[in-house]
């Protein structure tokens, strides 16, 4: 379960030392040593964390990356945890817009945990950085995760909360955020999806909606440097399908139903959106659009 | 005074020739038999002498020994009942037994004389033809079976009495004739492909399948419909021509699974153990050394429902038959090779609870759980299906006014004629698609520059594995033969990858 990185390269960042991040310092408790792989930056004092549920929808996890690569394209540093679901997505969205992006974690910053996520992290170390305030060989234990938020929304000027059901952990982020003065955002959902709960809860209580990235960085009072626009250019069957498709999956029988296309005409033509990055499958040849644009 | 008659009896799937040598003579009244019999066939002295007594005629009160020759090969079963009473009555000449040579007899008597069926009377009929022995004396209910062999007489016998009364020419019975090879029509079974409502992708994948003689595993909720679609995939696949008929009957006479008085079977046969089968039953083997699973599913479908929940021993001993399409099982005492041409059909659901990928319920477990249950699937084993299929639990709402399902009759036939271009192109080298040989699959799958770029940037986008990529070349080839086109490209491979779901790394997202 748990792959161990025996020749790992970290750093050990005291409360004393000028690189550990001064945003950590004014919080209440923070951790007296911070352990770092790969490097934080200076440009990392502009950072937004977005968090959310383990068990995403695709359209949190299209939410998720769209952001994460919006506020990178816009100069903004994303901090997440590196769990299931919203936190890798936000994570990838990131590495796609091609900035930085920080993984706080709830074990040793040789640990990969979730396993699973190997390349993730090694991406991560390599356009910004994974850390963590437990040393080296400290297992994923459940109590340390809850900690661990507080410096998510620590390191960052908001928090974004995704996706999350009634007791989910973003929750604990959201409060640690209100706790040391930063702002709360919430994406709205489904009204009927459990994973919609906590963010609608928060919006009730005060958090900011965002729908597009312009409202985070207005908030915050940062530039827009790039606005969001995008296309896709298709043609013939390709649009025809594309255009059916939406973040809500679809069985492939139903798209050929819905598409008037032949069962053995769908499957290729999707294999070739796939390829382009344009659709996503999932589990059970269920098919959702890779991405918010177009 | 002593007496011959001739039987035999049926090893694996052969016959081999038993005489039955009857010797009375004097010293204190005993009945004995000798040459390995095993408790029925000991047991075969009470139904003797009840049946002879109950016929009119007696067994006298003196010393009787029956020798079985070869007095080496254990001998097993009810079916030497009869030559031993025909024995005992010639040898005490309450019977003329000059008509006993070149004449074959089998069956099991009852206490009243009458005579019932026995198995494997297909193998031994096949065997008396070989051996030159013109004539069968055999149980009716059985006759049908026997009579589909050419070239011998088959006299159908229901009673003692009348066995002897044919012998002695007083009231000889009429020999059965064999009956006319029907057309190569399908008989219609009881289920088809039209009753299957929405499910195209899968209904395709099954097409694919039989046209290309591919194993498939299906992989869906409970409830999803898996075991109705394999069950009509025999439907679909090619009719059985006259040899195969005959061939899967004797397979059927032999395990006794044929009912009384049918003709050959003309429906490809179709299997679905339970998963606590054992290895034996699956395999085959046992003290008589009986066809398995695999063997009465040669030539047809077998479907193995819950996959993971089958023994690994059993699992893992499908392998070697599936490569080798035949199972040689060794013995202390025999070795026997039995035919397992057949196709694979598994089922599973995606993950513990079932609910992976289904739209209609949330599925609970977590990643490590669901590729847990995933890995009981060894490689090795998964790498023998060359289609995975993803069968959805689909509601009616969501299919607004579902076609009805296309008869396997229209299916059928372009199976046939996939298989007709596949014939074809091996020359009678090799039947089907899924059995190319690697130099085969060079000849026939040749890759223009455009394909194979296509190919190279979906194995690295789709995360296909380099395992698959064999297996997707066979389908892909055979979605081209349903098409009747003789080079393949770029859309039978992207529709290929879609049954491919395990090679790629999908299984563990949402």
């Amino acid at each position: 379960m748990i792959g161990r990185r025996p020749q790992v390269q970290f750093e050990v960042l005291t409360l004393q030392d000028p690189g550990y991040p001064t945003a950590l310092r004014a919080i209440a408790d923070p951790p007296q040593a911070l352990y770092v792989r790969g490097r934080l930056a200076e440009a990392d004092r502009t950072a937004v964390a977005v968090v959310g549920a383990r068990r995403a929808s695709p359209y949190g996890v299209a939410v998720a990356e769209w952001l994460g690569r919006e506020l990178t394209r816009n100069g903004v540093t994303v901090v997440s945890g590196l769990a299931r679901g919203i936190d890798a997505a936000a994570h990838r969205g990131a590495l796609q817009g091609g900035g930085r992006t920080i993984a706080v974690l709830g074990c040793g910053v040789d640990i990969i945990y979730p396993p699973e996520h190997g390349r993730l992290v090694a991406q991560i170390t390599g356009a910004g950085a994974v850390l963590s305030e437990y040393p080296p060989g400290t297992p994923p234990l459940k109590h340390q995760f809850p900690r661990r938020n507080r410096l998510i929304s620590g390191l960052a000027l908001g928090v974004v909360v995704v996706e999350g059901r009634e007791d989910s952990g973003a929750l604990i982020t959201a409060d640690c955020a209100l706790d040391q003065g930063r702002e709360v955002f919430a994406v709205p959902g489904p009204v009927f999806a459990q994973t919609s709960v906590l963010p609608h809860r928060l919006l009730q209580q005060g958090a900011k909606l965002v729908t597009m990235v312009e409202h985070i960085l207005e908030e915050l009072h940062l530039a827009v440097q790039h606005a969001t626009t995008s296309s896709v250019a298709l043609q013939g069957a390709e649009a025809a399908v594309y255009a059916q498709l939406t973040l809500d999956p679809q069985h492939i029988d139903v798209l050929a139903l819905r598409c008037g296309l032949p069962v053995s005409e769908i499957g290729r033509v999707l294999i070739g959106l796939e390829l382009r990055g344009l659709v996503r499958v999932l589990a059970g040849q269920r098919y959702v659009r890779a991405t918010v644009e177009g | 005074m002593l007496a011959r008659v001739h039987s035999a009896a049926v090893l694996g799937l052969q016959a081999y020739g038993v005489d039955v040598e009857v010797d009375v003579g004097g010293g204190l009244p005993a009945f004995a038999i000798v040459g390995l019999p095993d408790a029925a066939v000991q047991e075969s002295k009470e139904r003797v002498r009840a049946a002879i007594r109950n016929a009119g005629y007696e067994v006298p009160p003196r010393k009787i020994t029956i020798n079985l020759a070869p007095a080496d090969v254990r001998k097993e079963g009810p079916a030497f009942d009869l030559p031993m009473a025909v024995g005992i009555l010639a040898a005490t000449a309450q019977l003329n037994g000059g008509h006993l040579d070149g004449t074959l007899l089998l069956g099991e008597l009852s206490l009243d004389g009458r005579i019932r069926p026995v198995p494997g009377l297909l193998a031994i009929a096949l065997a008396a033809r070989e051996r030159g022995q013109p004539a069968l004396i055999v149980p009716e209910r059985n006759a049908a079976e026997a009579a589909l062999v050419e070239g011998i007489d088959v006299y159908p016998a229901s009673t003692l009495a009348q066995v002897i009364g044919h012998l002695e020419g007083s009231a000889p019975i009429a020999p059965l004739r064999r009956p006319p090879p029907p057309a190569a029509e399908a008989p219609a079974g009881d289920v088809d492909f039209g009753e299957v409502r929405g499910q195209a992708h899968a209904r395709r994948a099954m097409e694919i399948a039989a046209a290309g003689g591919h194993n498939v595993l299906l992989v869906g909720p409970p409830g999803s419909g898996k075991t109705m679609l394999a069950r009509r995939l025999p439907t679909i696949l090619p009719p059985l021509s006259w040899e195969e008929a005959i061939d899967v009957t004797r397979i059927y006479s032999v395990a006794g699974l044929l009912p009384g008085g049918s003709g050959p079977v003309r429906l490809r046969p179709f299997r679905s153990p339970h998963h606590t089968t054992s290895a034996a039953a699956m395999i085959g083997g046992g003290a008589g050394a009986r066809p398995g699973e695999i063997t009465l599913a040669h030539r047809g479908v077998l479907f193995l429902d819950e996959l993971p929940e089958f023994h690994r021993d059993v699992l893992e001993a499908l392998r070697q038959p599936l490569e080798d399409r035949e199972v040689t099982v060794a013995r202390a005492q025999l070795t026997v090779t039995f035919p397992a041409a057949f196709m694979l059909v598994g089922a599973m659901n995606p993950c513990p609870c079932g609910h992976h990928g289904d739209d209609g319920a949330d599925c609970l477990c977590s990643p490590p759980q669901v590729a847990r249950y995933l890995g009981r699937i060894s490689g090795p084993l998964l790498d023998r299906f060359d289609l995975h299929v993803d069968v959805p639990r689909v509601s009616p709402a969501d299919l607004t006014a579902p076609p009805v399902g296309e008869p396997s009759e229209r299916i059928r036939a372009r199976v046939c004629a996939a298989r007709e271009h596949q014939r074809r192109r091996f020359a009678g080298t090799c039947a089907c698609n899924a059995l190319m040989t690697a130099k085969q699959m060079r000849r026939s799958c040749r890759l223009a520059e455009g394909p194979r770029a296509f190919l190279r940037t979906a194995i690295e986008r789709l995360g296909l594995s380099a395992r698959g990529y064999d297996r997707l070349l066979r389908v892909a080839r055979t979605i081209a033969d349903l098409e009747g086109a003789a080079e393949f490209g770029e859309a039978h491979l992207a529709e290929a990858m879609q049954y491919r779901v395990f090679d790629r790394s999908l299984r563990l997202s949402g």
